[in-house]
């Protein structure tokens, strides 16, 4: 079981994740403290720990659009969020499958701040309305960076699979 | 089938006889691409050699390019200790496509790739930076990544685990009308098929108007590809991108343009007819919020920004200068000028244009991405207004999530700055 502290709705921008005026804040072990840093409320909660790891920020289509910056995905992952939407914009999606933060594609996913939810492996389910909604699963082509515990080791295993790097 | 153009890019560059939309393969990369977040690149290609007993050396230092141009000169200690960092990092790995803070070589990484020649047709470019779609107007297939991505491919030379994008054909016809140009029709295709109407696909624009189209106008539209969510967008090259790169770009070698096979498939086609196209303006706060300026004519306009990766160069100067010259900017109105690059900055010193802007009491900044993205300065009061050249509006963008941003095109913004409200150019010039 797990709360949905955040209810967000369609194209919700890095910007708003995490506003350009933080980015010369480059750290995973940094960003954390400016995730959704214009939302003053929800951010003073994140900062004082009142939401624990594994809570969800629930958004509609094409979560994470806008900036490559890296900082929305690890400022997200700090905090343990996990995010389910109906889908992710594309650089947003491979930084977080890079960097570990959890997403859940979950098409017509509706739900309420406050509701608990149960994440299972192929679905969603509200426990306050019932509602169960089918989970669309990772691009399969992401797979192996996700088994590897994100694209640093990913990439040291290839590296070091490798005599030669590309010339 | 027939392969569409970064089909054959992505065949080539995974030394592949032909790939399809849906296929995963790792491509050679030809161009790396960083701005002020190469720290973090830095930062995360030093963890990947972490206890592997190599040497962090990146694979190829000539296909890396760094351009400083987020936060120039920098804003605080911080950026400025970044700056240092990437100094160094350059230095130690003889990295020469670097442009430093430097009023001659130095600008906008969108601008700076195109203008050295550093992008070919039939190229794949990476950047750290979501407006690298930019460079599809080079023929190239460019796309944005993370910095952990670009730390892999430091390392490997290679992107991992790319899927082939499918591929929407664009096909525009008819002249465009005076003061309606190239970024009222991208606005408009971004209106047509939404903010995210191209994501995870590749956008390629075809038809007369694109082939009269200068390269100036064509990285307008493969700028913005992105705000439709597209991974990239691409003009095939063409004559007009050979002369571009031979004449202004000064490259020597051999050119070889990749076109689409006439029976490649396309998701999706669109037609644009331009020859009766409004100016187009982006309302608060997605890119998507399209509506011709009539309906917003008279909005209220605090600041007027032009410049940028989108509309920074020169022929955008021009246009902006020729409507403002020997008039004055509306009091209460601010007008913002930054030019996308050094050498546009001169040459539009040369043309009299940075006098022009000044004597009509706009502020010409140093090239750089200014106040886009609201890091340090150019920073919207409570409540106020912006029209702005560049390329989002979303809530918060230039800094301060209690103002509004309006996206348009040259014209627009320098008509409006004289009026000191959202205004139609073909009217507002007092011609």
């Amino acid at each position: 079981m797990a709360t949905i502290v955040l209810k967000l709705g369609d194209d919700i921008s890095t910007d708003v994740i995490y506003p350009g005026r933080y980015m010369a804040t480059v750290l995973p072990s940094e960003t954390p403290q400016f995730a959704f840093a214009d939302m003053t409320q929800f951010n003073a909660k994140l900062k004082a720990k009142e939401i624990p790891a594994g809570s969800i920020v629930a958004a509609g289509k094409n979560f994470g659009c806008g900036s490559s910056r890296e900082q929305a995905a690890s400022a997200l992952c700090g905090h343990g969020l996990t995010i389910i939407a109906e889908d992710f914009a594309r650089i947003f999606l491979q930084n977080s499958i890079n960097l570990g933060l959890h997403l859940v594609i979950c098409p017509g996913f509706a739900a309420s701040e406050g509701e608990e939810i149960e994440l299972a492996k192929e679905t969603v389910v509200n426990k306050s309305s019932g509602v169960s909604f089918p989970i669309l699963q990772l691009p399969r082509a992401r797979q192996a960076i996700i088994d590897a515990g994100g694209l640093i080791p990913y990439t040291r295993q290839r590296l070091l699979a490798s005599t030669h790097r590309a010339p | 089938m027939g392969m569409t153009i970064v089909e054959k890019i992505l065949a080539r560059a995974a030394g592949r006889d032909t790939v399809k939309a849906g296929d995963v393969v790792e491509p050679r990369v030809d161009l790396a691409m960083s701005h002020e977040n190469g720290a973090l690149v830095i930062n995360q290609f030093l963890e990947v050699f972490k206890d592997t007993g190599r040497e962090p050396v990146p694979w190829d230092p000539s296909k890396i390019a760094i351009i400083f141009d987020h936060r120039v000169p920098a804003e605080s200690p911080k950026t400025a200790s970044n700056q240092k960092k990437i100094r160094a990092f350059v230095a130690r790995h003889a990295i020469t496509k670097f442009h430093d803070i430097r009023g001659d070589v130095g600008g906008i990484c969108h601008q700076i790739l195109p203008e050295n020649g550093y992008v070919r047709p039939g190229f794949v470019v990476v950047g750290t930076d979501s407006h690298t779609t930019s460079h599809g107007a080079l023929g190239a297939f460019a796309f944005g990544i993370g910095a952990t991505e670009m730390a892999s491919v430091w390392t490997l030379g290679i992107a991992v685990n790319v899927e082939v994008p499918e591929t929407i054909r664009v096909n525009v016809t008819g002249r465009f009308p005076r003061f309606v140009g190239p970024k009222d029709l991208i606005l408009h295709l971004i209106g047509v098929i939404s903010a995210q109407g191209a994501n995870f696909k590749v956008i390629e624009f075809y038809g007369e108007t694109i082939t009269r189209m200068s390269t100036s106008g064509r990285l307008v539209l493969c700028n913005m590809s992105v705000e439709a969510g597209a991974t990239s967008g691409i003009v095939p090259a063409d004559e007009e991108t050979l002369r571009y790169l031979r004449d202004e770009a000064g490259v020597k070698e051999k050119l070889v343009p990749v076109t689409a096979d006439s029976d490649a498939h396309y998701v999706r086609v669109v037609d644009i007819d331009v020859s009766s196209l409004e100016p187009q303006i982006a309302c608060p706060h997605t890119v998507d919020n399209v509506k011709p300026v009539g309906q917003v004519a008279g909005t209220k306009v605090h600041q007027v920004v032009i410049g940028s990766c989108t509309n920074g160069r020169l022929d955008d100067l021009e246009i902006a200068a020729g409507i403002v010259r020997g008039k004055k900017v509306a009091g209460g109105t601010r007008m913002l000028v930054f030019p996308a690059s050094g050498r546009i900055y001169q040459k539009a010193l040369a043309e009299g244009l940075i006098a022009d802007f000044m004597a009509a009491g706009a502020v010409v900044m140093n090239p750089g991405c200014g106040p886009c993205l609201g890091i340090h300065e150019g920073a919207l009061g409570d409540n106020e207004t912006a029209l702005s050249t560049t390329n989002r509006n979303f809530k918060g963008r230039m800094g301060n999530p209690q103002s509004e941003v309006y996206l348009c095109s040259p014209a627009v913004a320098a008509a409006s700055a004289l009026t000191g409200e959202i205004t139609d150019p073909r009217k507002g010039t007092g011609e």
